[in-house]
């Protein structure tokens, strides 16, 4: 019987995610051609909505921004094999702070100051909800799964309770904040541009992408080069071995899921700081969840988080244009497109390893054998 | 390869009850087994002996289905057969008891013995046959258990009763036991021996797996001799020795006792106080145990695993809480009301080798020069700045690796992807590396191939040699005979006796495990 | 007096009515967790059975057909499950939350292809519903005090999948403890090595334990859109599938135990409904909010051990490999 060695290491970070990708594409692309639709068409129209249409690349860099925040807060809580379904009511939570900060400083600090501050705050209030299920975790060994699911539900009827109650605008009849004081308000691309005498199109994307790229920064150095990092990595991988070491792996999980909460509450700079300037109601709308599949996609990496942001800011901004040139598709696509990642490049990573790993073992060997 | 002579005298060589011819089985580049040929004749307890890593356990999962073999043909009576799972093994007369129990905690044995054959869609009817079974062959044999009981509640001996009748139940005509006395006293392994020999006197063929050489010479009628993963003897027991038996296991002559110069035991080093311990489940597992391990010595603790061993090792290395008592550690005294750590420990200068270095003492999707600083991450070792010194920490690797000839030679490959020898001896070199005042040692040659056991065990001595204080524990009586100045015996988390080193010898501290003490003597 | 006794009644039917999807999933969330495979994919089954009930249900114009295709439908779902969990060794928790993302999507994109109403399935009439069926013996037993009213008003008056998941409670039970397949099951969620070195299939069983689960998801799905509602909407399932589960660790994964907790948490639903706008003596009126969020809250605080231990299958969420 032949012997199959492992696979070479560009083959296990680059082509196999590559090909799981694939998979999941083509699956979506028979659900595309059942409905009626051809899947090459919905693949055109997708990528020119993402990219080439005026104010597209900006919209899709708007995406782009929340998945990072997001894709990082999961990755972080995969680091110490946490997973973090809580991403939506923790950047839920999120907003409250940088509502909290505007209202509380934005009259008497001067607004960059104040900008900082609402940042701060966000990422703080995004941890505080993290916080609990990570303590119950650690000291009560309650499945935080389970209890980050309950609690983005508890995010959802608290956030309905404040905004129909004593955050609600004043003299409006629905859901939504006041708005924020211009002052703190983040400067879109465009106007950023535009004062620097160039002219592009205008769209949602606004300085929260260098926040979001700093931030990333930010993971690869606590994760791999701190002493931190190499903890949070030791009881992700061994938690015997890390208590053997002298690492306290309860505070170890309370901190993990505080940094990863915080992450997640940064999704309120773009959406409340950046785009909406108010916070309304479920204004998270999926992205906590998508930053699953960006994390697993991306290995819980930096680059490849970036990169699986990208890729799902694409869907996300090609998605809303599907909806609108096709008849029958509609965003919801995005959601089976999620789904088939996370399956693909999630529980079925693996899928595809023996069957790549004897198609190198054969090339190698027909190589020996002609070279 | 030739022919391996059968020297057996008389009886039918034409029909063996079970025969091996030519089992090859790899497991990606490692090749576990060899080209093995092996005749077992009915009626007989024929032991497989090797060492650890010889591919013994690799060829009796092969035989009872768990592993299916690269090439090779099996015979049972004569007759050719494939077993592809443990369903084909058992409806061929294959049972097998495993080294770790294939038992169901929660469950009561009735519903161990009757899983797999249950008798029926309905578990009623089958309830009542196995009840009556178990009895039936709990007389033959003398096994008798209690249906009902759970297994939890059981003892280690009980347990292993429990394997064994739940195999006879099913008609196992040949009984393989993988290393079966690892867990218990030599007084557990001598009634099981009874109950083998019962087995033998009524026909059942019995397959002994182990690496110990007294049980082989106590037991079996024939022997098979593995090193390497091939079959490099067989032998009549009655014809053989255990010189004999030690040399073909390893391949060359072997000296069956370490070398080692006199100890030179300086001041006390730890000073164990009426320890004592609870478990999560309210047992006590450390009982009053008073005792002390001098600078320069070697304390050799002894006893079936078990007995409280581990929470002793875990609680002297600051892993957990003493529940009672108290212990002075080069000078610093700890309590239940001390706040420790194993980081502490080690600022303090004690170094720690767990017994399981896949649990705890290594982490395997690290890469080497990360395990090389497992414990020691927040020291100097990583660097002097804030951020963790990549470069630093692969050069202390390469050090340590040359230092202990740690191959391959690669600090950035994973801790999985070394041999359990040279797992263990990075384990080794990190803890030695800040020459420690006390090290705690726990089964520091388990796993590990001969060459790799002989180094760890000089370092021991030098490090004795160098003022360590040293305390070893180990399940194998050679080793602890080997190398310990004093012997403590432990059971049931008390202390039976301790002895001189010298004085000892394998069947007092067997009686000694087993809780009998041996008066006032020492 | 009267009026008050009727209220109650009206509450504890209306508990039993919320309460029958959630029994079903937690007997499925059951079966699979104690093979040892973690089922966050309740919710996703759920959905999808709804979806597919209402949408053959509308075709066909047949409750029966509906529900038969809603079994389908959970059934195929949980052999993707069993297919990336048991087959592939995947994470049994990423499979689960990938399941329930593709059934929010498919559920949608499906129901607008074929529908085109937003998602909406049509409005089903009576006759293509499970309808409520009056019990033998009502009218006799009516004029009985007390007695006949319970009888008319509790206990008479449910669908008949109601019924049938009232039944699946102690089938549930009984395959589980006094069944061949139920101590093999067992075992494996317990120690699958121990199975397998018994000669039995650890894999065979826990796809068997998947299959039986999404049944009892695709009878709930059914419930959802053909009985106790008329039409599938999108996101219907609406966290039911989260409380099941909830509700199975509530129970500490035995049927009966779960089954006080799925009522326990309709109860409360009903209850939340009843006292929407009603104020209360002392406490005044009780924000909704604060009621919607109370299975949650219980389930939070029963998983932190402050009301009991659970005790979970020893091998759960572990891939078996040999």
């Amino acid at each position: 019987m032949s012997v199959i060695k492992p696979l070479p290491r560009w083959a296990d970070l680059i082509l196999l995610p590559f090909i799981n990708l694939c998979t999941a594409f083509f699956v979506c692309g028979i659900v595309v051609y059942i409905i009626g639709e051809n899947p090459w068409d919905a693949l055109l129209v997708m990528l020119k909505g993402a990219f080439i249409y005026p104010g597209s690349l900006g919209y899709t860099l708007y995406y782009t921004t929340n998945f990072i925040f997001t894709g990082l807060a999961v990755a972080t809580a995969f680091h110490a094999k946490l997973f973090n379904i809580g991403g939506e009511g923790q950047a839920y939570i999120g907003s409250l702070g940088v509502l909290l900060a505007a209202a509380l400083f934005a009259q008497y600090l001067p607004s960059l100051l104040v900008i900082i501050l609402c940042i701060c705050c966000s990422a703080l209030f995004g941890a505080a909800w993290a916080i609990i299920p990570g303590y119950l975790q650690a000291k009560r060994g309650s499945h935080i799964v389970i209890t980050t699911i309950m609690f983005n539900f508890l995010a959802s009827s608290l956030m309905v309770w404040l905004l129909s109650g004593i955050l609600m605008e004043k003299g409006q009849q629905s859901p939504q904040s006041n708005l924020l004081p211009e002052s703190i308000r983040l400067p879109k691309v465009q106007d950023a541009f535009e004062f620097l005498g160039v002219n592009i199109s205008s769209s949602p994307m606004n300085l929260s992408f260098i926040v979001a790229l700093i931030a990333l920064l930010l993971f690869w150095i606590l994760i791999w080069k701190t002493r931190l990092g190499y903890e949070i990595r030791a009881v992700g991988k061994n938690q015997d071995a890390a208590t053997y070491a002298g690492i306290n792996v309860s505070r170890i999980i309370i901190i993990t899921m505080t940094i990863s909460g915080a992450f997640a509450g940064l999704l309120a700079v773009n959406e409340v700081m950046g785009v909406q300037n108010r916070v309304i109601l479920n204004y998270t709308a999926g992205y906590g969840f998508t930053g699953i599949a960006v994390a697993l996609m991306g290995r819980n990496h930096p680059i490849g988080i970036f990169f699986a942001s990208l890729l799902f800011g694409v869907l996300f901004q090609g998605g809303t244009e599907l909806d609108f040139e096709f008849q029958s598709i509609t965003r919801d696509m995005v959601l089976l497109i999620q789904g088939l990642i996370i399956l693909f490049s999630g529980a079925l990573a693996y899928m595809y390893n023996p069957t790549v790993s004897k198609i190198f073992s054969k090339i190698e060997k027909r190589s020996k054998k002609n070279g | 390869m030739a022919r391996i002579k059968n020297i057996i005298s008389g009886g039918d060589t034409a029909c063996y009850i079970l025969e091996l011819q030519k089992i090859s089985k790899s497991f990606g580049l490692v090749q576990a087994n060899k080209n093995i040929d092996l005749q077992i004749e009915a009626g007989t307890i024929h032991g497989i002996i090797g060492e650890n890593g010889a591919g013994k356990s690799t060829l009796m999962n092969i035989l009872y289905g768990l592993h299916r073999a690269d090439t090779g043909e099996m015979l049972i009576d004569g007759t050719k057969v494939k077993i592809k799972s443990s369903a084909d093994a058992l409806a061929l007369g294959i049972g097998m008891v495993h080294q770790h129990f294939m038992l169901i905690n929660r469950f009561s044995v009735l519903e161990n013995v009757m899983l797999g054959s249950e008798g029926g869609s309905l578990l009623s009817s089958g309830k009542i046959t196995t009840v009556k079974k178990l009895k039936e062959l709990g007389q033959t044999f003398d096994m008798e258990v209690d249906p009902h009981a759970l297994v939890s509640d059981l003892n280690v001996g009980m347990r292993q009763r429990v394997e064994i009748l739940k195999a006879l139940k099913g008609g196992a005509k040949i009984l393989i036991l993988d290393e079966p006395t690892g867990v218990l006293t030599p007084q557990e392994a001598t009634q099981l021996f009874d109950i083998l020999d019962k087995l033998r006197a009524n026909g059942v063929t019995v397959l002994l797996i182990t690496h110990k050489l007294a049980e082989i010479m106590a037991i079996t009628d024939n022997v098979s001799i593995m090193r390497g993963g091939e079959i490099v003897g067989h032998r009549k027991t009655s014809d053989t020795d255990p010189q004999e038996l030690a040399e073909l296991m390893v391949g060359r002559k072997v000296l069956l006792n370490v070398e080692k110069p006199q100890a030179k035991p300086k001041e006390i080093a730890l000073n164990v106080n009426s320890l004592g311990c609870f478990s999560s489940r309210g047992h006590k597992v450390l009982d009053d145990l008073t005792f002390h391990v001098k600078a320069g010595e070697i304390l050799g603790i002894a006893g079936v695993s078990g007995n409280g061993q581990t929470p002793l090792m875990e609680i002297l290395s600051g892993m957990r809480k003493p529940d009672e008592g108290y212990f002075e550690i080069l000078g610093k005294k700890i309590d239940q009301d001390t706040k420790v750590s194993p980081f502490t420990m080690r600022e303090n200068s004690i170094g720690h080798i767990p017994e399981d270095r896949h649990k705890h003492g290594l982490i395997l999707e690290f890469e080497a020069y990360e395990n090389m600083i497992l414990g020691f991450h927040n020291t100097e070792m990583t660097g002097v700045g804030k951020l963790l010194d990549k470069n630093h920490m692969l050069a202390h690797a390469t050090e340590r690796m040359d230092e202990y000839d740690i191959r391959p030679r690669n600090p950035k490959l994973l801790a999985s992807s070394f041999s359990g020898g040279n797992q263990q001896k990075i384990v080794v070199a990190r803890e030695l590396y800040r020459n420690p005042k006390l090290l705690i040692v726990g089964e520091p040659t388990r796993g590990v191939d001969v060459g790799a056991i002989e180094f760890i065990h000089k370092q021991l001595i030098k490090l004795r040699d160098q003022g360590c204080a040293i305390i070893l524990v180990s399940v194998e009586l050679d080793e602890i005979l080997g190398l310990s100045d004093r012997i403590l015996v432990m059971n049931k988390g008390q202390e039976v006796s301790t002895v001189d080193g010298e004085e000892a010898n394998p069947k007092d501290l067997g009686l000694m495990m087993a809780g009998i003490s041996q008066g006032a003597s020492n | 007096m009267a009026d008050f006794f009727l209220q109650i009644l009206w509450t504890l039917d209306a508990t039993l009515r919320v309460a029958t999807p959630l029994i079903l999933c937690a007997m499925a969330g059951i079966f699979s967790e104690r093979s040892g495979i973690v089922d966050i994919s309740l919710e996703g089954k759920l959905l999808s059975g709804a979806f597919v009930a209402a949408t053959i249900a509308s075709l066909t114009g047949s409750a029966w057909l509906g529900l038969s295709g809603a079994i389908i439908a959970s059934v195929l779902m949980s052999l993707l499950h069993g297919f990336a969990c048991i087959t592939h060794k995947g994470d049994q928790v990423v499979s689960g939350v990938a399941i329930n993302f593709l059934a929010s999507g498919i559920t949608v994109i499906l129901g607008i292809a074929i529908f085109k109403r937003g998602g909406q399935t049509p409005t089903l009439n009576l006759n293509e519903r499970f309808r409520p069926i009056e019990l033998w013996f009502t009218e006799s037993i009516n004029n009985i005090p007390i007695i006949g009213t319970i009888y008319r008003e509790l206990i008479s008056g449910h669908s008949l999948l109601v019924y049938l998941a009232l039944i699946c409670v102690p089938l549930a039970s009984f395959i589980l403890y006094r069944s061949r397949f139920g101590l093999r099951l067992r075992a494996v969620g317990e120690a699958p090595i121990a199975v397998d070195s018994a000669g039995v299939s650890v894999t065979w069983v826990r796809y068997r334990a998947l299959i039986i689960g999404g049944i009892f998801c695709g009878i709930a799905g059914a419930y959802l859109s053909i009985s106790h509602g008329a039409f599938f909407l999108r996101e219907m399932s609406a966290g039911k599938g989260y409380i099941a589960l909830a509700a199975v660790i509530f129970g500490n994964w035995r049927p009966v135990r779960a089954f006080v907790a799925c009522l326990l948490f309709g109860f409360l639903d009903a209850v939340t409904s009843r006292l929407q706008g009603v104020d209360l003596p002392i406490i005044g009126e009780i924000p909704s909010a604060l009621m919607i969020a109370l299975p949650y809250i219980l389930t939070i605080l029963l998983l932190s051990g402050f009301i009991g231990r659970p005790t979970p299958p020893s091998a759960i969420g572990v891939p078996y490999k040999k």
